[in-house]
């Protein structure tokens, strides 16, 4: 059934877009500097902006599916349980201090690229409009947080003590990135062969080395325990409290215009 | 020039309404009352994003939560153009926020009350920003130009503020009876601070006098409010809801609204610092500005590094062309 995998991976993509925004928007007001709390906030902007798109496009998937289901993009952000969520676990990680919000953004971002960076190509318009677009906002929250991510290394003793540390809590949640689900395949990617996660793969480590290596900071090793899931609806204890605030209202009053 | 000279000329600036720019001559005191205006604005903009934040977390639909964010990172960029121009009359943005973290700056005792339901997204949005418009249009054409300048980009996006706000009380009006009561709740509780933010009584306003003689203000407190309430009495009337004040009535004669007695009391214990989260907006801050330290000083040692690099490697190739010669 094609059209589910393209639903399913829509959500995927969607999902990991609104938690990571939500979640940065709680930065909003209290950020280091106003340049500073004005900059991420745009970027929770740019995520939330392009999760609608993909909630949108989902929607109109679901009600050609299952006729009379009404589904909107707040529905389907606003009433599903943690289970049916498919974002990355990265993104519903607690923000932490300000150097982990800024190395979960530039894992997130150096994804979102990769991906993006393919699904342009994607013969399913709907998919390579959104990616067109978004792949110019990741293009530049990978520049924005990696200068941040070298800053912050190569700054001082303490950033850079917090920066190790953010690092070796972060790097676990960055396995699950490239192992597609079944959903991930079908009819999305054009021409994709059997190294297509691959090869992604090795572009983000390389990328993603490098700026770390110039920040002067240490990768784990590589036999530390990798967390996954978050792609099949499995996920931290974080998702859930994230959820019952984001969903409040709807929640408490259903059925409303607001 | 001496000061009797430089003296004559600022005042006919004043009297001409040409412009003073932060590289003119101007009476100190002059300086110092506009510092502690601007500087204010500035803080007021800065915890005003605080209240409304409260809520970015939990907006409703997804579109709402966009503009909301939008919303809230505008009042960040309005508190840095306002750092801008005040900084311009030699004051840091580092002292003032000083001033702001120590207790010694005041900033709009609106945002001292809390954000109980969502529906006071929607009040903010058109009492509060309401009333800095009303507050601010003439402010376009104060008389220190950097201010006048800031305030002209500012209004722009003020107008939008207070649109939204009040899309946001016409859906509730118009939705569940839950809905509509959360509206009149938020309307019942942002009135009355919402008059408040005009300030004391014209009588009572010690500044008011020399600003208006400055032009750095064009209208008086009281003036301001009666545009306020007039505006407001009208635009309720399209919501369906009231505004909680037994004595509002439209006066024929005056061509104005008549209203109620404020109750000073409790504006001048918000201003002084008892208001109900006084203390929630004022450690928000100090918290943002202490956990930023270490973030500020990391990229104030990289810039140096990076300096310090770039200018290794200029003295290697001077030194590399004076060997050639
Ligand atoms: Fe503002
Ligand atoms: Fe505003």
């Amino acid at each position: 059934m094609e059209d589910k995998n393209i639903y399913e991976y829509t959500l995927m993509l969607a999902d990991s877009s609104l938690i990571m925004g939500q979640r940065l928007s709680e930065w909003t007001g209290h950020g280091p500097i106003l340049e500073l709390d004005i900059a991420i906030t745009n970027i929770a902007l740019d995520e939330i902006g392009q999760a609608r798109l993909l909630y949108q496009f989902a929607a109109e998937l679901k009600n050609k599916q299952e006729p009379g289901s009404k589904a909107t993009e707040d529905t389907i952000a606003f009433l599903r349980d943690a289970w049916d969520f498919k974002n990355l676990q990265i993104s519903e990680l607690p923000n932490g201090d300000w150097g982990q919000s800024v190395l979960k953004i530039f894992f997130l971002a150096h994804w979102q690229r990769q991906m993006y960076g393919k699904l342009i190509y994607s013969p399913i318009k709907n998919l390579s409009d959104v990616a067109e677009k978004a792949l110019k906002e990741v293009t530049y929250h990978v520049r924005w947080s990696s200068d941040w991510v070298r800053r912050l290394g190569d700054g001082t003793e303490e950033s850079r003590g917090r920066m190790q540390k953010a690092l070796e809590y972060l790097w676990p949640y960055t396995q699950e990135f490239f192992e597609p689900e079944g959903y991930e395949w079908d009819g999305i990617f054009e021409n994709a062969g059997e190294d297509f996660f691959e090869n992604m793969k090795a572009g983000w480590n390389k990328e993603v080395s490098l700026v770390l290596t110039e920040a002067s900071l240490t990768l784990p090793e590589s036999h530390t325990y990798m967390r996954k899931g978050g792609k099949k609806g499995l996920h931290t204890e974080h998702l859930g409290h994230l959820l019952a605030e984001m969903q409040f209202l709807q929640r408490a009053y259903p059925g409303c215009e607001w | 020039m001496d000061t009797e000279a430089l003296q004559k000329e600022f005042d006919e600036k004043i009297e001409k309404d040409i412009k003073i720019e932060p590289k003119d001559w101007m009476p100190a005191e002059y300086r110092k009352t506009l510092i502690r205006q601007i500087s204010q604005h500035a803080h007021s903009e800065i915890v005003g994003m605080l209240p409304e934040a409260n809520w970015i977390t939990r907006a409703p639909t997804l579109n709402r939560k966009l503009i909301l964010i939008a919303k809230v990172q505008d009042e960040a960029g309005h508190g840095l153009y306002l750092y801008c121009a005040a900084e311009t009359l030699n004051i840091t943005r580092e002292e003032m926020q000083e001033q702001l973290l120590s207790g010694k700056a005041k900033y709009s005792s609106i945002f001292n009350y809390p954000t109980l339901t969502w529906a006071d997204m929607g009040a903010i949005g058109w009492l509060v920003d309401g009333a800095a418009i009303i507050n601010q249009i003439p402010l376009c054409r104060t008389s220190f130009a950097p201010y006048s300048r800031g305030m002209i980009r500012i209004c722009k996006e003020e107008s939008f503020h207070q649109r939204q706000g009040y899309q946001i009380l016409l859906t509730l009006a118009q939705g569940s009876k839950e809905q509509k009561a959360m509206a009149q709740d938020a309307i019942n509780r942002w009135w009355w601070p919402s008059v408040m933010m005009f300030g004391p009584r014209d009588a009572d306003s010690p500044h008011t006098k020399q600003s208006m003689a400055w032009k750095i203000k064009r209208f008086s407190n009281d003036e301001l409010r009666q545009k306020f309430i007039d505006m407001c009495a009208q635009q309720v009337e399209v919501l369906g809801l009231k505004i909680p004040d037994p004595d509002l009535k439209w006066n024929e004669e005056r061509k104005h609204y008549d209203f109620g007695e404020i109750d000073w009391d409790e504006f001048w214990s918000v201003v002084k610092g008892y208001g109900p989260c006084n203390e929630e907006r004022m450690s928000a801050r100090i918290a943002a500005h202490e956990n930023g330290k270490w973030v500020r000083d990391a990229a104030m040692a990289y810039a140096a590094k990076q300096d310090a690099k770039s200018k290794s490697s200029t003295d290697k190739t001077s030194t590399k062309i004076s060997k050639n010669e």
